[in-house]
C-alpha cells in the first residue's frame, strides 16, 4: 500500500467498521520507500474472506493484495519474552531456548530476555512449554509473510 | 516563469479549471482566505446555505440531477461535524461530491485548538476517500485526485481538509490536465468470458427479470437498459434509487420492488429463473430475507462497478464488473449477433403470470375518501408538471408513496436519500437541483416531520429566487415510525405524534414564500395548478391528510419478498 499517514487506519478502521477480525497487523515500509507492505491475519468463512479482499482493495491507498494461504508461503513472527531467570529456572530457561532455536538477548541477575522468530504456531508452542508465573512480559509482532518460491508481490 | 499562487488562490483555480459553477457552503475562521478568493471572482458561484448539513444535501442534489461533481465548502470542527450527515448520505448512495474543509493551521493541529476536529478522522468510515494537505505543492494535485476519484468508478464523496495556513502560503499553480494512481484504476470493461456465459443464461431463460438500481441512473445507463429489456421483452423492476432508469410507464415496467415494492415486482423477482441485476446491490430493504430469497432456485447476472458488491449480500452466477452502460452495449451486440432466440412460449406464459398478479392492484387506496389521501396528492402532482418533474424527498412514508405514485420515465428525475434514509434531504436537495437546472420544475415532497429537520433553508431559497415547490403531506405523526408503531408495537405510538406544529403557511410568508393549507381531496388539483402557475415563488402547500394511511404493500423486516403484506 501507499507510505502514507492514515493509510494503516484505513484498514483497521474497515476491519471495526464490517466486523471483522484482524488476529494480527504488521506493517512497515519496503525497499521502494513510497510503498509499505502489510500483513492482516484474520479469520472468516470464504464468503467473509472474499468480502475482506473486495473491501481492501476498494481502499483508494491499498495498490495489492494477495491471499497467502491461498497458496505456499512462508510467515514468520518474532517474540521478545522477559522471563524470571534464577535458581533452576535459570538453567532450564537456557535449554529450552536453545531447543526452540531462540537467543538469550539481554541478561540481569534475576532475567533473561529470549528472542524468538518463526511461524506463529512455533511461538505459540514456547509460550505453552515455559512456566507460565515466569513470564514479566511478552511481545509479539504479528505474522509478515511473503509467497514461497519465485511468487512475488509486486505493484 | 510562472508567478507564485496563495493555497486560496490555487484552491478556487483548481475548482475554476473542473468547470464547478456552484459551491455550496457556510464561512468561518478556518475557510476566511477561501473566501476572500471566492469574493474576488465570479466563475465559481456560491450559495450560501443556513446549516452545513444543506450544504452537502445541496451540493449532492445539484450532482445526482445533473452528472457533475458537486461541491461544498465548509469550515473546521462544528463545520464539518454538522456536514458529516450529508457526507454520509452522499455515500450511501454513491454521489460524486468533493469536500472542502478548512482546518486550524498545521502547527496547531493536535493541540485541541479551537474550532479543531480530527476531520479526516471523523469522515474516513464515510466518505470514499479523504486527504488532509499539509503541503501547499501537493494541493492543486491533490484537488485533482479527489475529482478524479469522486467522479470515476462507484462514485463517491471526497473530502478534502486544507489547513489555515495552508491557505495563506505561496507556490507556483500547476494544474495536471490528468492523473494516474497506481493504487487506483476503476475497471470499465466487463470480462468477456462472463459475458458471453451471460448471453446463454438470457437466451436459455423461461422466468427472465431484470432487476436495475442506482447504478443505472449514475453511469447514464437507462439508454442501454431500455434497449437491452425491449428487445427481449423482458419485465423490468427498479429499485428505490433506479427509479427513472427505466420509464415507469411502459408496460415493461412492473414497479419499484422491496420493502414497499409492487405485488408484480416482489412477486416476479421470487419466482423469476433468471435475474439480471444491473447497477443493484441487493440490499436488505430490496430482498427482504436473503433465506427466503434462496428458497427458490434461479440464476443470478449480477454487473456492477463495484467487485465489492457482488456476491456480499447474495450470491450470483455470473458476477460481471464493469461500467454498467458498457457491458449492456456489449450484452445487446452479442445477443443481436446470437442466432439462438429466446423462448418466446415461456416468455409469455411468464408475461400472462405477472399480468395476474398486476392485476391484484396492489396501489389501490381509498379514492373516495372525503380525507385527502396521500397518494392521490402525489398522483395529482403527476398529472400537474405531466410527470416532467424534478422530484425530491425527504424520508418516510411520503417518501415511499413519491417512489409508489410519481411515474418517473426519465433517469435524474427522483432524487432521494435511500441508503442512509437522511430526513432533511429535501428541501436543500431540491436547492441544488434548481441550480443545476434552472426554470426547471421541481417539487420538494416532505412531511410535517422531515421538513422541519431543514426549514431554515427556506431562507436561502428565498435569498436565491428558488421557486421549489413544496408539497407537505401533513398527517400530524413520523408517519412511517406511527406505521410500524401500528403494525408491530400494539399501538402504541411513543413519540411519533407531532405536537405543536407550526402554521406552515405563516411560517412560509415570513420568510417571503407563498404558503397555502389545503384539506379537501377536491382542492388539491387547484392547489398544485396555481402553485405552479407562480414561477417565480416558492409556494409551500401544507396538505392535511390521512393520519391512518399506511403504506401497501409491505414486506415486514424478516420476512421474504413473496409475504407481503397487501391493503
Amino acid at each position: 500500500m501507499e507510505n502514507e499517514a492514515g493509510a494503516l487506519s484505513r484498514v483497521a478502521g474497515l476491519f471495526s467498521a464490517r466486523g471483522y477480525n484482524i488476529e494480527s497487523l504488521s506493517v512497515a515500509p519496503t525497499e521502494d520507500p513510497t510503498l509499505s507492505r502489510m500483513t492482516v491475519v484474520t479469520t472468516g468463512s470464504d464468503e467473509v474472506i472474499e468480502q475482506i479482499t473486495k473491501q481492501l482493495n476498494k481502499l483508494i491507498e491499498v495498490v495489492k493484495l494477495v491471499d497467502l494461504s491461498n497458496g505456499d508461503h512462508i510467515e514468520r513472527e518474532l517474540m521478545l519474552v522477559k522471563v524470571r531467570a534464577v535458581g533452576e529456572d535459570r538453567e532450564e530457561m537456557k535449554r529450552l531456548t536453545d531447543i526452540f532455536r531462540g537467543s538469550i538477548i539481554d541478561v540481569t541477575d534475576k532475567t533473561y530476555t529470549i528472542e524468538l522468530t518463526g511461524p506463529s504456531s512455533k511461538l505459540d508452542a514456547f509460550q505453552q512449554a515455559i512456566e507460565r508465573s515466569l513470564v514479566l512480559e511478552t511481545v509479539r509482532t504479528g505474522a509478515s509473510g511473503l509467497g514461497r518460491g519465485e511468487r512475488i508481490l509486486k505493484a | 516563469m510562472s508567478i507564485e499562487l496563495t493555497g486560496a488562490e490555487i484552491t478556487i483555480r483548481c475548482l475554476q479549471e473542473e468547470g464547478v459553477s456552484h459551491i455550496f457552503g457556510y464561512p468561518g475562521g478556518a475557510v476566511l482566505f477561501l473566501y476572500d478568493e471566492l469574493f474576488k471572482q465570479d466563475k465559481v458561484k456560491h450559495i450560501l446555505v443556513r446549516h452545513e448539513q444543506a450544504a452537502l444535501h445541496a451540493a449532492d442534489g445539484y450532482a445526482r440531477s445533473s452528472n457533475k461533481v458537486g461541491v461544498a465548502l465548509v469550515t473546521s470542527g462544528p463545520g464539518v461535524t454538522n456536514a458529516v450527515t450529508g457526507i454520509a448520505t452522499a455515500y450511501m448512495d454513491s454521489i460524486p461530491m468533493v469536500i472542502i474543509s478548512g482546518q486550524v493551521p498545521t502547527a496547531a493541529i493536535g493541540q485541541d485548538a479551537f474550532q479543531e476536529v480530527d476531520t479526516v478522522g471523523i469522515t474516513r468510515p464515510c466518505v470514499k476517500h479523504n486527504f488532509l494537505v499539509k503541503d501547499i505543492t501537493e494541493l492543486a494535485s491533490t484537488i485533482k485526485k479527489a475529482f478524479y476519484i469522486a467522479s470515476t468508478g462507484r462514485p463517491g464523496p471526497v473530502l478534502v481538509d486544507i489547513p489555515k495556513d495552508v491557505t495563506q502560503q505561496k507556490t507556483t499553480f500547476h494544474y495536471p490536465s490528468s492523473i494516474a494512481m497506481r493504487s487506483y484504476t476503476p475497471v470499465i470493461h466487463g470480462d468477456v468470458q462472463q459475458v458471453k456465459k451471460a448471453v446463454q443464461m438470457i437466451l436459455d431463460a423461461k422466468r427472465p427479470m431484470i432487476y436495475s438500481g442506482g447504478g443505472v441512473i449514475l453511469n447514464d445507463a437507462s439508454a442501454e437498459l431500455i434497449e437491452l429489456a425491449q428487445m427481449l421483452d423482458f419485465p423490468c423492476t427498479n429499485t428505490l434509487m433506479g427509479l427513472g432508469g427505466y420509464p415507469a410507464t411502459d408496460r415493461q415496467f412492473v414497479g419499484m420492488l422491496g420493502m414497499h415494492g409492487t405485488y408484480e415486482a416482489n412477486m416476479a423477482m421470487q419466482y423469476c429463473d433468471v435475474l439480471i441485476a444491473v447497477g443493484a446491490r441487493f440490499d436488505d430493504r430490496v430482498i427482504g430475507n436473503p433465506k427466503h430469497f434462496y428458497s427458490e432456485e434461479r440464476k443470478i447476472i449480477h454487473i456492477d462497478i463495484d467487485p465489492s458488491s457482488i456476491s456480499k449480500r447474495v450470491k450470483v452466477d455470473v458476477p460481471i464488473v464493469g461500467s454498467v452502460s458498457e457491458v449492456l452495449r456489449e450484452l445487446i451486440k452479442l445477443l443481436k449477433a446470437s442466432k439462438e432466440k429466446t423462448d418466446a412460449h415461456a416468455l409469455q406464459e411468464w408475461w400472462r403470470q405477472i399480468e395476474t398478479w398486476r392485476a391484484r392492484d396492489c396501489l389501490k387506496y381509498d379514492r373516495a375518501s372525503s380525507l385527502i389521501k396521500p397518494q392521490m396528492v402525489v398522483e395529482k402532482l403527476y398529472e400537474a408538471t405531466q410527470g416532467d418533474a424534478f422530484i425530491t424527498s425527504d424520508v418516510g412514508q411520503h417518501q415511499m408513496w413519491a417512489a409508489q405514485f410519481y411515474k418517473f420515465n426519465k433517469p435524474r428525475r427522483w432524487i432521494n436519500s435511500g441508503g442512509l434514509g437522511t430526513m432533511g434531504f429535501g428541501l436543500p436537495s431540491a436547492m441544488g437541483v434548481q441550480m443545476a437546472n434552472p426554470g426547471a420544475k421541481v417539487a420538494c415532497i416532505t412531511g410535517e416531520a422531515s421538513i422541519q429537520m431543514c426549514i431554515q433553508e427556506l431562507s436561502t431559497c428565498k435569498q436565491y429566487h428558488l421557486p421549489i415547490k413544496i408539497i407537505n403531506l401533513n398527517n400530524r405523526y413520523m408517519g412511517m415510525v406511527r406505521q410500524w408503531q401500528e403494525f408491530f408495537h400494539g399501538n402504541r405510538y411513543a413519540e411519533s405524534y407531532m405536537d405543536a406544529l407550526p402554521d406552515f403557511v405563516k411560517l412560509a410568508e415570513s420568510y417571503g414564500h407563498v404558503g397555502m393549507r389545503i384539506d379537501k381531496p377536491e382542492d388539491i388539483e387547484g392547489a398544485l395548478r396555481e402553485a405552479f402557475k407562480l414561477e417565480q415563488q416558492l409556494v409551500f402547500i401544507d396538505f392535511i391528510t390521512d393520519q391512518t394511511e399506511n403504506v401497501f404493500p409491505m414486506v415486514p423486516g424478516g420476512k421474504g419478498l413473496s409475504e407481503m403484506i397487501l391493503v
